[in-house]
């Protein structure tokens, strides 16, 4: 067998053994985001109910509240950054992570400081690389975010944000994240968390509903305390759960380009092979051919 | 007789939702009944054990600790990180 048929072959099997594995990281992909969305969708309940009642306190109460009241002055921004802990999966990261670094040149240019809170090995990797500092991290478990991730980094965040600005507390925080929109299509977002713009998840009331007047137990400001970590907990949380159903829905989608690449590369090693191939067969013809020839000229 | 639409939901799922007849639950401030018609309110659960009679008059027990309790036009909604019914 000729050598230049025998690369060609060595190339489709290996084409072909690719394929495979990106076939079945595929269809594990694609049953992933069945789950993850799941989970959003579950986790609605909560997020509404926790919606309402922040709703409910903050316009039924003039309560001045540190979470609530705009700083006059901002001398320093947290960025939480929500990756994914693998890759394989398209621009999803490159997105996240680039979204980041416009939000912190737009901060910076106010004059603000900013530090980094990173979730997902990826983020943890790309300011390893660069050498840059980030205040902490939490990795492994992006694609199956547990709550209690979620509260552990809420409270990392409300403590940094009472804190005073001189002792290195943070006067703003904001969440970029990949917000699932379809299978198809998954955006970068940006989210001011804190001072909380409450009126950004305000329900609208619908017709014959208006917002009742609420008693507080025991005083509103205690209710608000208890209540806005939690709110902040919930908003992580979907964050966090919106980003591992954008992350399994890019890989699907990473994952089928590639299984398409195999097969166009299998497709034209082929046609390269079979000419190979009928080359060879040609130039043996023309050799016998060509020795019977010079044989009965011979004689 | 009107009755009160509950729900307990924690942070990943909506545990249990049904219609039932009274509520009581413990919140900071001491022991608080609920039935239908009380005004809005929303409280803070102390040991966050709300107990619930159902419409049949069996009394089932929900655990939602650190949890709010809300109640607006009969909607009563107990929630908490993690909640259970027990």
């Amino acid at each position: 067998m000729g050598a230049q048929l025998r690369v060609y072959r060595q190339k489709i099997k290996s084409a072909q053994t690719t394929k495979k594995i990106t076939r079945a990281m595929e269809l594990i992909a694609a049953s992933r985001i069945q789950k993850a969305q799941q989970r959003v969708a579950a986790s609605a309940p909560y997020s509404r109910a926790v919606t309402r009642a922040v709703s409910a306190v903050a316009t039924f109460s003039n309560v001045e509240h540190i979470l609530t009241t705009e700083p006059e002055k901002i001398e320093r921004a947290a960025i939480v950054i929500f990756s994914s802990d693998r890759g394989l999966a398209g621009a999803f990261n490159a997105n996240v992570l680039r979204e980041a670094e416009e939000l912190a040149a737009l901060l910076r240019s106010e004059g603000k400081d900013v530090v980094y809170f990173l979730v997902g090995r990826k983020a943890v990797g790309y300011f390893g690389f660069r050498q840059r500092k980030w205040e902490r991290e939490w990795t492994g478990g992006t694609d199956q975010p547990e709550f209690a991730t979620a509260q552990e980094i809420g409270q990392a965040l409300v403590e940094r944000f009472v804190q005073p600005a001189s002792e290195g507390g943070v006067d703003e925080i904001h969440i970029v994240y990949n917000r699932f929109v379809s299978m198809m299509t998954q955006v970068p977002e940006v989210v001011r968390l804190l001072p909380l713009e409450v009126v950004e998840g305000v329900e609208e009331p619908g017709e014959h509903e208006i917002l009742p007047l609420y008693e507080f137990e025991p005083e509103v400001d205690a209710v608000l305390d208890a209540l806005l970590p939690v709110y902040i907990e919930s908003r992580l949380f979907n964050a966090m759960l919106q980003s591992a159903a954008s992350k399994h829905a890019a890989t699907q989608k990473a994952m089928k380009s590639a299984s398409d690449n195999a097969d166009a590369l299998i497709r034209d090693y082929t046609r390269l092979a079979n000419n190979a191939r009928q080359a060879e067969i040609t130039q043996q013809i023309s050799e016998i051919v060509g020795g019977a020839d010079a044989l009965s000229s011979a004689n | 007789m009107a009755q009160l639409q509950v729900s307990v939901v924690s942070a990943d799922r909506e545990v249990w939702s049904g219609p039932a007849r009274q509520i009581v639950a413990r919140t900071t401030e001491g022991e608080i009944g609920i039935l239908a018609g009380h005004e809005p309110m929303l409280a803070i659960l102390s040991t966050g054990e709300v107990r619930i009679t159902n419409l049949d008059g069996t009394v089932s027990t929900a655990k939602a600790d650190g949890g709010f309790f809300s109640v607006e036009h009969d909607n009563v909604t107990i929630l908490a990180g993690q909640a259970e019914l027990v």
